[in-house]
């Protein structure tokens, strides 16, 4: 699939960042979000090459514009609400909770 | 981006995977333990320290070397280096004519048995882009000199077929054994955007 994500020979992205502080991840949230996709791909809710296509099919500027494991979080997300594993609204009530200082 | 809009995105992000990881965990789907193990392993246990035994060994015994190179799933089993999703692993050797370099230019397949997860650079679009298009320019970026006369292949990994860069022993390691060896070998140059430096004089 001829989609943003195939960026072999692209030009007009920039120079390489080549510094690296070695961390593996640079938050929490990102070890999780590894931790969760790898969790329900183990339970078989989803198979690594649907995944990877989910989030081939992300809009492209907001492919170019998420940071990696953005990518991650999103692809999962869509993953299990196409499999009906969770739906969006439950996926929303739950994060307003969060933010409301509920859960 | 500044730290203040790097707080913020990070506070953004945690909220959003709390809000699946604790939605997940109410539905019964995942268990709190499954997850710490699956952080504690892509970020304790695996990493470039694997990869760079592979390497000394097969530095210091060229029948290893030879299995290595025909067979690099299978020799990497030898070590009890097995990969994780079945993926094969094929090894390329740097010699003074040919120098390798590794990419992903489709998401960010690594060899991530032998070498733990991959830098933010190797995933990052410029990265993807350019060793594609311009791998001496990649080099360069990375400070790393090759001679023109030098053959560069760029091999592009996919989820099936991941390849490690097996790098040129540097002068001065002669006699050295494989645990020494193993300490000089960096992540960089099995991914081919360096060369293994000789061991420093101290």
């Amino acid at each position: 699939m001829n989609s943003i994500h195939d960026m072999g020979g692209m030009h007009g992205l920039g120079a390489i960042d080549t510094t690296d502080d070695a961390t593996v991840f640079h938050a929490d949230w990102e070890a999780h979000t590894m931790a969760l996709a790898r969790a329900m791909m183990a339970g078989k809710y989803f198979n690594l090459d649907e995944y990877r296509y989910a989030m081939e099919r992300i809009n492209p500027a907001c492919y170019l514009g998420l940071s990696y494991y953005q990518r991650w979080l999103a692809g999962t997300i869509t993953m299990l609400v196409e499999k009906g594993v969770i739906t969006q609204d439950e996926y929303e009530a739950q994060l307003d909770a969060l933010k409301r200082g509920e859960t | 981006m500044s730290s203040g809009k790097k707080d913020e995105l990070n506070r953004n992000m945690t909220l959003r995977v709390r809000a699946l990881e604790s939605l997940l965990l109410e539905k019964g789907l995942i268990e709190t333990p499954a997850i710490d193990e699956l952080v504690d392993m892509f970020e304790n246990r695996l990493g470039p320290w694997n990869g760079a035994k592979v390497v000394a060994r097969a530095w210091n015994d060229s029948e290893y070397k030879q299995r290595l190179l025909a067979d690099g799933t299978a020799a990497l089993a030898e070590m009890g280096f097995d990969t994780i999703q079945g993926e094969e692993m094929v090894i390329v050797e740097n010699s003074p004519d040919t120098h390798n370099i590794i990419v992903c230019t489709l998401c960010s397949c690594f060899p991530w048995a032998v070498l733990g997860l991959p830098p933010v650079w190797y995933k990052s679009a410029p990265y993807r882009a350019e060793a594609a298009r311009d791998p001496r320019g990649v080099l360069r970026e990375f400070g790393t000199e090759i001679s023109a006369g030098t053959e560069l292949r760029v091999w592009d990994s996919n989820a099936e077929l991941r390849y490690m860069v097996l790098p040129e022993r540097p002068p001065g390691t002669e006699g050295m054994d494989t645990e020494e060896l193993a300490k000089l070998v960096t992540r960089d140059s099995m991914i081919g955007v360096s060369k293994v430096a000789p061991p420093s004089a101290a």
